[in-house]
């Protein structure tokens, strides 16, 4: 009777109060859209200057295949000023460069130059668009060679295949770790905020007199945010079905399991900040500075934890939303690959365990 | 030999029931401590509350109320002692404690976006009440609460009193053997106190109910059948209110004067070294002696005319503050003698007649709600213009527009000769506001809380430097300079908020409840500082629940429901409410009777 009545009062409160309703709900669908919609990290429709100093048919043959391209936008110009003006003010991430002799070189032993000058401040896109320059240069060669009659002898021939995410579409990544994203929003933040206002308001004093035990309001807060934040789960494993065409190639119960440790972990983050700060401001700050924004950029969500240094690393075994968005990714995009997936679950149930005995721990009824 | 009997019986142990203690502290001591600093909460108290009867503890604020009480209901663990409660150890047993007594903390504990039946539906799970006893449990209280038309309403859209009775409604879901209110009356209006007590008597009449109440008002501790009276953390009292009074027996007068205003005389008196305290109340100077012989008014106030001395029972207030160490009375003695270099003759102000404060027909309107509706009154200079209302009766945002923090949507405002309509900034720079919850920095110093207020007035440099000084002279506060405002006990933090208020010299002062859960020694200094200031041309507004501090001020008007009932001298008001059963109302009388007027109109 005890827990019914302190579930009931909860799940009132979720439903009356706005912010709550805001974070579970209106949150999944904004986060989801701005990164399904807005963010990508796909480098198509490059703008790129081709700079032609003395056009001839060879340089239409080279440029050719940058127009044929999905992932240039290419525009000719015939001076190499306006294309580096083009670049300083950011019109043009790259510039191909055809020097007047061009065609001459191209006859002559030496061989012809193509200078390429890319944008790097932004280091991963620069790189990119250098492949992406290469790739289309050895097509080129391999063309002209063909026109020749000449077989193209290569020692070793690279066959690509990209598996998982054939497509290479970061959608297909990015959204399955937003779910983690999302559930730590639900679990650590919101716990943390609504466990604090109860000692803020003082009602944490007029239930501690009744008779219910320490241990049942935990669970009366364990119990509804956890079925919110399955909810808030199951909204953005929709979405992202549905409105992104991301693939679940693993299973749905594995899916469901998994999320279930990690919920566990992140409502113990929430539950114990706000058992030790006991106070609404400062629990959100501290709950989103140690989960939100770890989730957010150690989880290896859209920053490569394999290219961190060391030291940060080893920082991300703590952060629980690192083994989750891994398992996500594989059982979004590869199945259910349980050599990724037990390992992470493991860590995801210590981790709970911690925080959530640790919660136990303290939660003696005592206000002192 | 006793106690290790009582603790080994354990929870099946009635002997304190039949003995008639209910609640038993014994050599209980509490500290607090927060990193080098050890704060004695509580000092060796041993106190017995006695079953069926309405026990009261009362003290100044930081005297260690709250944290008896939350140890009595086993939300804190005494560092030594044993406290017994029903009979049980409320150390080792706290569930079981816990599941038998009825605890109301300070701010009701309830869940304001829960309805009022949802609060109810809660707290009755929570308590573990059987299902097919609760419609009639839940009707009883609600009638006897008044709330049965309400049970829909969110908690939070209740007015104080309504919080109150509901909180008081999920505490005594299970008819509690034990019942522990922590003061439940701070900042709620007469009526609704006056309500409080009803269901109080009723529960200990019907139901055997003990109570154990803590307040800061004297009228209510008079109600209590025991009293116990704690001062920082040790007791200086446990008896029945006539005990407490027996000492001052023969000490107590009320004396009646013309030919001088009430206010004088009444510091007059104060300041004679016999006298243990002097208040005005009833339109007469109520004075206690620390001699059991009539005052002599010749040697008090000479050249005045007597009208009347007359003895009467001396109050519980007149012991407590007979009890209590005199803190103020070092700094009393040196403003007396700074007096007469600084004091402007307030009959001045008061014939000049000029109106430092005036409202014609001004209303608030939010959406389509009026929360004030039409008042008009002027206040002129040096005057003590006092606000009564309950709570949502159009006080605070009357006071607001006043301030010029919210524009008036009809009628005109003007204040220190400025129209706040035009000229809002004007006004502001000339008047000083201090309010309900005091707007201090916690985590500043007295000092620079002092040294950012008056920045903000623009005061810099040597100006700023001398009216520091000054406010910790004045107030007392020199001693505090350096410790952080958040740990001040809350009469200290008081007096730095209407220091902070005074900074930038202010021709008109707001006060909004300034001494709202303050205790009498507290609120008498308060007063003192207010008639002082009056005194030098100040003009005072101020808001309070408080009926006897009516009566300090010149004038007064009590509002109810955004309109004015009543507007006047407090003599003037309570002559008002005259009637055949009542020849004499006082100011809570006639209050209560003006509130049940009106609502008698509209039904």
């Amino acid at each position: 009777m005890r827990m019914r009545g302190l579930i009931r009062k909860e799940f009132l409160q979720i439903l009356r109060d706005p912010s709550s309703i805001a974070i579970a709900f209106l949150m999944p669908v904004v986060l989801l859209l701005l990164f399904g919609y807005g963010v990508s990290l796909d480098a198509e429709h490059v703008p790129v200057a081709i700079v032609v100093e003395s056009p001839s048919p060879d340089t239409a043959n080279f440029t050719s295949g940058f127009y044929g391209s999905r992932y240039f936008n290419p525009i000719t110009v015939f001076d190499f000023n306006t294309a580096e003006q083009k670049l300083r003010s950011r019109l043009v991430d790259a510039i191909i460069y055809l020097r007047g002799d061009f065609t001459r070189k191209l006859r002559s032993p030496g061989g012809a130059q193509i200078q390429v000058i890319i944008n790097g401040a932004d280091a991963n896109n620069g790189r990119i668009i250098s492949g992406y320059v290469q790739a289309i240069w050895s097509k080129w060669l391999e063309n002209i060679a063909l026109a020749k009659g000449e077989q193209v002898n290569l020692p070793v021939n690279v066959e690509q295949r990209v598996w998982f995410n054939s497509e290479l579409r970061s959608k297909n990544f990015l959204v399955p770790g937003l779910i983690a994203l999302i559930m730590t929003l639900i679990g650590a933040l919101l716990t943390a905020l609504v466990m604090a206002r109860e000692w803020e308001r003082g009602t944490m004093e007029a239930l501690m007199v009744t008779p219910v035990k320490m241990r049942e309001i935990l669970l009366g807060k364990i119990l509804p945010y956890f079925i919110l934040g399955m909810g808030g789960m199951g909204l953005t494993v929709a979405m992202a079905v549905l409105l992104f065409d991301v693939p679940i190639r693993g299973s749905l119960w594995v899916l469901f399991i998994t999320s279930s440790l990690f919920m566990f972990a992140a409502l113990g983050m929430g539950l114990f900040i706000s058992s030790v700060t006991k106070n609404q401001f400062v629990a959100g700050q501290v709950a989103i500075i140690t989960t939100f924004l770890p989730a957010f950029i150690l989880s290896g969500f859209i920053f490569d934890i394999g290219s961190m240094p060391w030291l940060i690393q080893m920082l991300t075994h703590v952060i629980a939303a690192r083994y989750f968005v891994s398992i996500l990714q594989t059982l979004f995009l590869a199945g259910d690959v349980w050599s990724v997936v037990i390992p992470n679950c493991l860590a995801l149930i210590l981790i709970g365990a911690f925080f959530l005995g640790l919660t136990w721990k303290r939660s003696d009824k005592r206000l002192g | 030999m006793l106690n290790t009997q009582r603790s080994e019986t354990g929870s099946s142990n009635n002997i304190n029931i039949n003995e008639g203690i209910v609640l038993e502290f014994t050599n209980v001591q509490k500290i607090f401590s927060s990193g080098r600093l050890e704060t004695h909460a509580l000092k060796n108290i041993s106190l017995g509350v006695k079953r069926g009867i309405v026990t009261g503890l009362i003290g100044p604020d930081g005297a260690g109320k709250t944290t008896l009480m939350r140890l009595a209901a086993g939300l804190l663990v005494p560092d030594s002692g044993q406290i017994m409660a029903l009979g049980m150890n409320v150390s080792t047993d706290y569930l079981a404690v816990q599941a038998s007594i009825g605890y109301m903390p300070q701010r009701f504990g309830l869940y304001e976006d829960l309805s009022v039946q949802e609060n109810l539906d809660l707290y009755a799970d929570l308590q573990g009440l059987p299902k097919n006893s609760r419609p009639d449990r839940y009707e009883e209280l609600m009638n006897m609460t008044g709330l049965a038309p309400f049970t829909s309403r969110l908690a939070g859209r209740l007015s104080g009193g309504m919080k109150q009775k509901l909180g008081l409604a999920c505490s005594l879901l299970r008819s509690p053997r034990l019942l522990l209110l922590d003061e439940p009356t701070v900042g709620v209006d007469p009526l609704s106190r006056r309500a409080l007590w009803d269901i109080i008597q009723h529960m200990i009449k019907e139901e055997g109910t003990s109570v154990l109440i803590s307040t800061a008002y004297m009228d209510e501790a008079e109600r209590c059948e025991e009293v116990v009276l704690l001062y920082e953390g040790k007791m200086l009292g446990n008896g029945t209110p006539n005990q407490f009074k027996k000492d001052l027996k023969g000490k107590s007068y009320t004396v009646s004067v013309s030919g001088m205003k009430k206010r004088e005389i009444q510091e007059k008196i104060a300041a004679y070294p016999s006298v243990i305290d002097a208040v005005i109340k009833g339109g007469r100077i109520r004075i206690v002696l620390d001699v059991e012989s009539p005052p002599d008014i010749e040697q008090l106030l000479p050249g005045a005319k007597v009208i009347s001395i007359e003895p009467t029972p001396p109050s519980l207030e007149d012991s407590f503050i007979s009890i209590l160490p005199k803190r103020q009375s070092k700094n009393e003695r040196k403003k007396t003698d700074k007096k007469p270099a600084r004091t402007i003759n307030r009959d001045h102000f008061e014939n000049s007649g000029e109106n430092v404060i005036e409202a014609t027909e001004v209303k608030r309107r939010f959406g389509d709600f009026y929360a004030v509706k039409g008042v008009t009154f002027e206040v002129r200079r040096g005057q003590v213009f006092g606000l009564l209302g309950a709570n949502g009766a159009g006080k605070s945002t009357t006071f607001r527009m006043l301030c010029g923090l919210l524009p008036a949507s009809e009628g005109t405002l003007r204040v220190a000769g400025a129209n706040l309509r035009y000229a809002p900034a004007a006004a502001r720079s000339r008047i000083g506001y201090m309010s309900q919850k005091f707007s201090l920095y916690g985590n500043l110093s007295v000092k620079q809380n002092l040294r950012f207020f008056s920045s903000t007035y623009g005061l810099y440099g040597a100006d700023r430097t001398e009216r520091m000084e000054w406010a910790l002279d004045e107030f007392d506060l020199s001693q505090l300079a350096d410790s952080n405002s958040m740990d001040l006990p809350l009469g200290y933090k008081q007096r730095l908020a209407m220091a902070c208020a005074l900074m930038h010299n202010p021709e008109i002062l707001f006060l909004d409840e300034p001494t709202s859960g303050v205790d009498p020694v507290a609120r008498r200094e308060f007063w003192s500082r207010i008639n002082s200031l009056a005194e030098q041309g100040v003009t005072i507004m101020v808001t309070t629940h408080f009926m006897e501090e009516a009566e300090y001020c010149d004038r007064l008007a009590i509002m109810a429901d955004g309109e004015i009932l009543a507007l006047g001298t407090p003599e003037e008001i309570k002559a008002g409410q005259k009637t055949s059963d009542n020849p004499e109302p006082n100011m809570e009388d006639a209050f209560i009777s003006l509130i049940l007027g009106k609502e008698n109109k509209n039904s």
